[in-house]
């Protein structure tokens, strides 16, 4: 006798149970805290603020513990829980102008006022497995210079005052937010920016590096790349002034593309921009390649039906909580689809068959 | 649970949603572009139903949900058990005691009444997407009622098969309007999309919210010379003998030998229960 | 009860009350020529209660609402912008417009939506004296054969539909019933 597959409720919680239990792992092994996470795996931590859209390093941990260190699952708790906030108003812009830098560099000019800062970066690391780390990953103390104080001018800022550089024009308009107002194409470039800024890290490194290998090209210098804290400002009605709220890491890269003009702009060099949560360089620079290689239509440039050219294409599957739903849902049960397919399929080929099988017989 | 608000949205996007479904009521089958929010469920896995229901739900509604047909799929159960959690509703897995469906997939074979209504759990709203890509571009076909390239597609097939290949998710004009995408339930259940109930379709992650009051016209395209079909497996169900319903097919033993049954678990059990019997029914049934 | 003031007459259990007062608005929406009646909410004069649970059931920063006539007076103003924080706007603007037949006029002031975007239409709350299922004839969408409503404005109504898919999309308040007519409903003038 035939009994229907029944009992989705409790296969559903053992389920759970077993996942819960290899999340765990071995328990004759220490269980990993949020404060390790935190502070010991920061990168991941970094990535899932910034793909996330939330700044909350602590958060970001405990959803890297919950999803057994699958970021794009980790990133999904926190875009989930993120919905929920009550949004109680808006900060200023921040201003990276005022940066307290971490680290500060630029491809195009060997020395400038702020000064080159490496900061912590593995660019220079040799990348051989460092074997002492599996006894025991204790350091000394890196030696401290003296903080530097005041602001660091933005690299553009030198090539706009000899105006080779684009100018971009201030606005005070509101940005849209794409998490409140359907997508809608063309996007404007806020939204094309958080857009990529929310980006799969993967995507957008795919998409910038299409574009260094000549789908539309567009020959981009790290002009600046920064990483620091920045202070978060929020206007008080009541008091009718701003007050700090607290503050952010940021990593934003500003890139220089060569540009040889065109109907509408005369030759001069233009800008990519990225800007993300936390010390995500990679992204940051994938981002600014992107955003530039998307800004074809206003620069007049020809469109050379590059994917990174095309603004729909990009922003339509830059999501990766999007994306990875949709990848995965199809091991949802689709038996419904399929029974009437094979059922299609089988009539075709009956019908195929007679269509065949007379002329056969008459031969 | 008090950590989130009744049925999780928070009340400015109920709002939003509502106001999205109100204008999709009057002007059927248009989809009305909506912020659609990350729902604590996948993408894909019924996040635009689940928002819809969410708004659309009331303390008093008793709540059923299908995939497939069947309530006791796991992402039924996974969405029923969401909603019992967050709204604290009735639920039931008799159609006939439902206020509010979300399905996934199906049109429940037991014809729905007035005063109940139907939520589509819908993956890709746009029925001219494989045709043309860009949202750009369907948009405007859509605007200019532009279904040429639909029909071209849907002839191709018959100069190609014989028939038109589209056995789900089948193309219908909605109020000699709007074509639209019915989701992907078969071909079969194209002819209850005219119904007393009331149906809205939601698409979360293409942010997209449709609807089909009642009694609304729904046409499926076809040709004068290959009209619809509304098809189904050449079988009665081998539980309760029902020869009008949708059928599951089951491979039963390493052989290789099938039995029907009905996708609809409601409508083959209540009929169990009044006493219609099938090819493979036996005592232990049921 | 105590004297009206802005902080008062809202909704004492916001999310139950909005779900059954958005189930009327669905539910007359869907079937031109029904009426519902709903509570919940006191506005102060001169709306009805009807329009006012339909402004706090669908209005809020997102939405620019216009006030027609004599609804656009202190004690309305201030007790929307409380309840909902909705922006006010004229009727160029609005996404929702709410006063009588006379007060809202003319209708072509009002967004009928883009052909791309049918959506981004208005949607008017016209507080009447008399609402019945008697009058004008309906057939459409959401009816079954066909249905009668009392309409202040026959032709003007026809001239909406007849723009369909764009145009306005209606609620009818009298008290504390509502009714609905959207763009795509067709209209006889007796029947």
């Amino acid at each position: 006798m035939y009994v229907a597959v029944k009992g989705g409720e409790k296969a559903i919680e053992n389920a759970h149970a077993w996942l819960a239990e290899e999340r765990r792992g071995d328990k004759d092994v220490a269980e990993l805290s949020i404060a390790q996470i935190r502070e010991q795996l920061s990168l991941a931590v970094n990535r899932v603020m910034a793909e996330g859209s939330l700044f909350d390093p602590d958060l970001a941990a405990l959803a890297i513990k919950q999803a057994r260190g699958d970021l794009i699952e980790a990133i999904f708790l926190i875009r989930a829980y993120r919905t929920t906030l009550p949004r109680f108003g808006y900060s200023n812009p921040v201003d990276t102008g005022e940066m307290t830098c971490d680290r500060r560099i630029s491809a195009t000019f060997k020395d400038a006022p702020g000064g080159q800062v490496l900061g912590p970066t593995f660019d220079y690391t040799h990348r051989l497995l460092d074997f002492k780390l599996a006894a025991e990953g204790e350091v000394a103390p890196a030696p401290e210079g003296q903080p530097r104080s005041g602001s660091t001018p933005h690299i553009s800022g030198f090539l706009k005052a000899e105006d080779i550089l684009q100018d971009e024009p201030a606005s005070d308009a509101a940005p849209g937010d794409l998490t409140r107002e359907p997508m809608e194409y063309p996007a404007t470039r806020p939204l094309r920016l958080q857009s990529l800024t929310r980006g799969d890290e993967g995507f957008v490194l795919g998409m910038a590096y299409s574009t260094q290998r000549g789908y539309a090209r567009n020959h981009a210098f790290v002009g600046e790349l920064r990483i620091g804290k920045v202070a978060v400002e929020m206007e008080i009605p009541e008091l009718g002034f701003a007050i700090e709220i607290g503050e952010v890491e940021l990593t934003e890269c500003e890139t220089v593309n060569q540009f040889k003009g065109s109907k509408v702009e005369p030759p001069q060099f233009t800008r990519g921009y990225g800007l993300v949560f936390g010390q995500s360089e990679r992204k940051s620079i994938a981002m600014a390649l992107v955003d530039r290689a998307l800004r074809w239509k206003e620069l007049g440039e020809d469109n050379l039906g590059a994917p990174a050219q095309d603004e729909e294409f990009v922003l339509s599957h830059a999501d990766n909580i999007q994306a990875t739903g949709f990848l995965e849902h199809i091991k949802l049960p689709h038996y419904v689809d399929f029974q009437s397919e094979l059922e299609l399929v089988r009539k075709l080929r009956r019908e195929a068959e007679d269509r065949i099988s007379p002329k056969e017989a008459a031969e | 649970m008090s950590a989130y608000n009744f049925a999780y949205l928070d009340e400015q996007t109920k709002r939003m949603i509502r106001r999205a479904i109100l204008k999709g009521l009057a002007v059927p089958g248009y989809q009305v572009p909506f912020a659609s929010r990350e729902m604590p469920m996948p993408y894909g896995w019924g996040t635009g139903g689940v928002q819809v229901s969410a708004a659309t739900l009331t303390p008093d509604d008793t709540f059923k949900v299908i995939d497939q047909g069947a309530d006791d799929t796991t992402n039924a159960v996974s969405i029923r058990k969401f909603f019992e959690k967050t709204a604290g509703v009735a639920t039931t897995e008799e159609t006939e005691m439902a206020t509010v469906i979300q399905t996934r997939h199906r049109i429940p074979e037991a014809k729905l009444r007035e005063d109940q209504i139907l939520v589509y759990q819908v993956p890709i709203p746009e029925p001219l997407r494989f045709l043309e890509p860009r949202e750009t571009e369907t948009r405007k076909m859509h605007s200019l009622e532009e279904y040429g390239l639909m029909h071209v597609k849907l002839y191709e097939d018959i100069s190609q098969h014989g028939a038109i290949s589209t056995a789900y998710a089948y193309p219908v004009k909605v109020s000699g309007r709007y074509v639209m995408d019915p989701s992907p339930i078969p071909k079969f259940d194209n002819p209850k999309l005219e119904m007393e109930a009331i149906q809205l379709f939601g698409a979360g992650r293409e942010q997209r919210i449709y609807a089909v009051p009642p009694h609304t016209r729904v046409v499926s395209l076809d040709f004068e010379d290959y009209p619809f079909e509304a098809t189904k497996a050449n079988h009665p169900c081998d539980l309760c003998g029902a020869e009008d319903s949708y059928l599951d097919e089951v491979i039963m033993d390493d052989a290789g030998n099938r039995m029907f049954v009905c996708s609809d678990t409601d409508y083959c059990r209540s009929r169990r229960k009044a006493g219609h019997q099938g090819r493979m029914a036996t005592e232990g049934a049921a | 009860m105590a004297a009206h003031t802005q902080f008062s007459g809202g909704f004492q259990n916001a999310p139950v009350d909005a779900a059954h007062a958005f189930r009327a608005a669905m539910t007359v929406m869907a079937r031109p020529g029904e009426i519902r009646s709903v509570s919940g909410c006191q506005p102060p004069a001169p709306l009805s209660v009807a329009a006012g649970v339909l402004l706090m059931t669908l209005c809020d920063p997102d939405t620019k609402v216009h006030l027609a006539g004599a609804t656009n007076a202190d004690a309305v103003r201030q007790w929307l912008t409380f309840h909902t924080g909705a922006p006010l706007t004229d009727a160029t603007e609005a996404d929702f417009a709410v006063g009588t037949w006379q007060a809202l006029g003319p209708l072509n002031q009002y967004r009928v939506g883009t052909p791309e975007y049918p959506d981004r239409s208005a949607t008017l709350i016209v507080e009447c004296d008399d609402l019945q299922q008697t009058g004008p004839k309906l057939t459409g969408p959401g009816i079954k054969g066909t249905a009668h409503l009392s309409l202040p404005d026959v032709r003007a109504l026809q001239t909406n539909a007849s723009l369909y898919p764009l145009g306005c999309d209606f609620f009818f308040t009298c008290g504390d019933t509502l009714a609905a007519l959207p763009r795509s409903t067709q209209i006889k003038d007796r029947g």
